[in-house]
C-alpha cells in the first residue's frame, strides 16, 4: 500500500469509528439527541434529556478518552521499539505499568479519605508511574550514559519488585481485591471529562516532542555508534524520548488502567504497512492505536450489554489472533532480521 | 596525520587497529593522550560538528529495520538538517551523487535488510559520502566485497583523496595497502611500530617482525608498486 494514502485512510477509519462509537451503546441515544446535545455545548447544558446527558457527559468523553489512550500507547510502543531496537519493547517495560498499578492499588485500598476527589486515583497512578520510570531511568545510567540493555533489565527488575509489592498488599488487604483487579484489567467505564482533561495535555506535549524527534529516532535505528557518528546527541535524545514516552504511557495508565497489546502490536502492524520511517510511522501509529482502542471499547461495552468486558481482555482476545494471522502471512517482513 | 593524506593502518589480528579505529572515531576514550582534529581535541566537538568533519564507516553494520538504501544514504545528511527542516533538492542531489559514485543507485528502492553484505557495505560508504566531510575513516571497507569491487572501492577512495578528502583506512591486505596508501602505519600488540611510505617502510625484516611471516618484497618494474609476496609462516620467533 503506497505510503501517502495510508494515513488518510487511517484518518477516515478513525472518523468512522468515532461516529459509530457515538451512536452505539448500552443506552439508546437517537441521532436527534446527539445533534441537540452537541449544540448544547455552546448554548448551555442546563436542561438535557437523559439521552443527551448520557451522550454528552458519558459517551463522548469516553470515546475521546479511548482514542487518546490508544494513540498514546501506540506512540509509546513505537518509540520504545525504536529506542531499544527491539520488536518486543512496549510501553510497560520502563516501569510505567507497575508504578501506575501501585499508585492505584494504594488509593483503592487506603485512600477512602481521598476518594471524594474522583481524580485522586488517576493522579496517584500517574505519580506512581513516573516514580517507577524515574527509578528505572536512574538505575540505567552507566558512567553518565544510558545503556539500553541496563534500561531493559532495570525495567524488569523494578516491575517485578513493584508487582510483588502489589501482590503483598493484595494478600494483606483482601477486601479491595476485586477493585484492584478490575483496575488492573483496564477499563473506560465511569470515565468523564476530568479524565480527558488529565491526559490531553500530556498527549499533546508527548506527541509533539516525539514527532519532532523523528529524524533522531530514524537514525538511532542504525545503532548508537552510527547515530553518534551522524551527529545525533544521544545524551540529549534518549532522556527526552524516554521522558516523553513515560508521560504518554503514564497518563494512559493513570486514566484507564493497564491495557496491554496496543503498545506492542499496533506499532508492528503499522510498520509492516507503512515502513520504519518515523515521520509517517508516528502519526500512523497514533491513528491506528486510536482506531483500535475505540473499536475495542465499542465491543467491550456493547457485546455483553449492560455488562462491560474489561477492555484489556478485549484487546488481547481479538488483537492477538489478528496479529498471529499477520505474522503468518507476512513472516518475512516482520520487524527485525 | 597529514591533511589530504591517504593512510592505511595494518597489523595482525589483535594488534589494536580496531581499538585505534574506535578511539579515532570517538567511540572509546583513549587511556592516555588525545586525538586532535584541525588542532582541537575531538572531545571538544559537538556530535553534529564532528559529523560534518569526519565520516566513519565501521566494519559491521547490522540494520534490522527495512529502510530503503536511498533512505539510509539520506541519513548521511543528518548533521546538516535542523529539527524542523525537511530535506531539500540539494540533499537529494548529494545522495544521488554519492550512490552513483558507489554504484548503489540501482539498489535505491530495495530494503537494506534484503541486500548482501557487500551491497550493504557500499551503501554505508555512500552514506558516509553524503556527509560531505573532509576526513573519511574506514574499518576494513573491502571485507565483504568481490575482488573487482574491492579494487573499485579502493579506486573510489583514491579518487576522493585526489579531490581533497583525507582518508584513513584499516586494512588487512598488505598489497592493497601498499598500492593505494601514501602512508602506512603498522601496529603490533597495541603499539604503532612503524610509519612511513610503503616503499621505505616495507622490508622483509619489518614484515617478519610485524606479521610473523617471511616475505619477499620488491618493486614491480612495470607499475612501480611495492609487491609483497608472502613465503611462509615464521612462528619460530615466538
Amino acid at each position: 500500500m503506497p505510503k501517502n494514502i495510508f494515513i488518510p485512510i487511517l484518518g477516515l477509519m478513525l472518523l468512522g469509528a468515532l461516529v459509530l462509537a457515538g451512536a452505539v451503546g448500552a443506552v439508546r441515544v437517537s441521532p436527534g439527541e446527539i445533534i441537540s446535545a452537541s449544540t448544547a455545548i455552546f448554548t448551555g447544558t442546563d436542561s438535557l434529556s437523559a439521552g443527551e446527558f448520557i451522550w454528552l457527559r458519558v459517551r463522548l468523553p469516553r470515546i475521546i478518552l479511548s482514542a487518546v489512550v490508544g494513540a498514546s500507547l501506540a506512540i509509546s510502543g513505537t518509540v520504545l521499539q525504536g529506542l531499544f531496537r527491539n520488536p518486543m519493547a512496549e510501553p510497560y517495560i520502563i516501569g510505567v505499568s507497575s508504578g501506575g498499578a501501585l499508585g492505584a492499588t494504594l488509593v483503592l485500598m487506603f485512600g477512602q479519605g481521598l476518594m471524594f476527589l474522583s481524580l485522586s486515583l488517576p493522579v496517584f497512578a500517574f505519580l506512581g508511574a513516573l516514580a517507577a520510570t524515574g527509578l528505572v531511568y536512574g538505575l540505567s545510567r552507566v558512567d553518565g550514559r544510558i545503556s539500553t540493555t541496563t534500561l531493559l533489565l532495570s525495567g524488569i527488575a523494578v516491575s517485578s519488585f513493584v508487582s510483588a509489592l502489589i501482590a503483598l498488599l493484595m494478600t494483606l488487604h483482601g477486601e479491595d481485591l476485586y477493585a484492584v483487579f478490575f483496575w488492573l484489567m483496564g477499563s473506560f467505564s465511569a470515565r468523564n471529562w476530568g479524565h480527558v482533561r488529565m491526559i490531553l495535555p500530556f498527549f499533546v506535549v508527548g506527541f509533539a516532542v516525539i514527532f519532532f524527534y523523528y529524524r533522531e529516532l530514524n537514525v538511532m535505528l542504525l545503532g548508537d555508534d552510527k547515530a553518534a557518528h551522524l551527529g545525533v546527541d544521544l545524551e540529549k535524545a534518549k532522556p527526552v524520548l524516554l521522558a516523553a514516552t513515560a508521560l504518554l504511557a503514564g497518563a494512559a495508565v493513570s486514566v484507564s488502567g493497564l491495557i496491554g497489546f496496543v503498545g506492542l502490536i499496533i506499532p508492528h502492524i503499522v510498520r509492516l504497512i507503512i515502513g520504519p520511517d518515523h515521520k509517517t510511522l508516528i502519526p500512523a501509529a497514533a491513528l491506528g492505536g486510536a482506531f483500535f482502542l475505540l473499536v475495542a471499547d465499542i465491543i467491550a461495552r456493547t457485546v455483553l450489554a449492560p455488562t462491560e468486558i474489561p477492555i484489556g481482555i478485549v484487546t488481547s482476545l481479538f488483537g492477538a489472533p489478528f496479529f498471529i494471522y499477520l505474522l503468518r502471512t507476512r513472516r518475512r517482513t516482520i520487524g527485525s532480521s | 596525520m597529514a591533511d589530504g593524506g591517504f593512510t592505511a593502518i595494518l597489523g595482525p589480528n589483535g594488534c589494536g587497529k580496531t581499538t585505534l579505529f574506535k578511539v579515532i572515531a570517538r567511540r572509546v576514550a583513549p587511556k592516555s593522550g588525545s586525538i586532535r582534529l584541525n588542532g582541537r581535541p575531538i572531545t571538544e566537538y559537538s556530535s553534529r560538528d564532528l559529523a560534518r568533519e569526519v565520516a566513519v564507516v565501521a566494519q559491521e553494520s547490522s540494520i534490522a529495520f527495512a529502510f530503503t538504501a536511498w533512505e539510509v544514504v539520506l541519513m548521511g545528511r543528518t548533521p546538516y538538517l535542523g529539527r524542523l527542516q525537511t530535506e531539500s533538492e540539494r540533499d537529494y542531489e548529494i545522495v544521488r551523487g554519492a550512490m552513483e559514485l558507489t554504484g548503489t543507485l540501482p539498489l535505491r528502492n530495495r530494503p537494506i535488510t534484503d541486500l548482501s553484505g557487500g551491497e550493504k557495505q557500499s551503501v554505508m560508504i555512500a552514506q558516509a559520502l553524503a556527509q560531505e566531510s573532509g576526513l573519511f575513516i574506514l574499518d576494513e571497507p573491502t571485507q565483504h566485497l568481490d575482488l573487482s569491487r574491492q579494487l573499485e572501492m579502493m579506486e573510489l577512495l583514491k579518487r576522493l583523496n585526489s579531490e581533497g578528502t583525507t582518508i584513513i583506512v584499516v586494512l588487512h591486505d598488505l598489497n592493497m595497502a601498499a598500492r593505494y596508501a601514501d602512508t602506512l602505519a603498522l601496529m603490533k600488540e597495541g603499539r604503532v611500530v612503524g610509519t612511513g611510505i610503503p616503499a621505505e617502510l616495507l622490508t622483509p625484516q619489518v614484515v617478519r617482525e610485524v606479521f610473523d611471516v617471511s616475505a619477499r618484497v620488491d618493486i614491480d618494474e612495470e607499475t612501480g608498486r611495492v609487491r609483497i609476496e608472502v613465503l611462509e609462516a615464521d612462528l619460530v620467533r615466538r
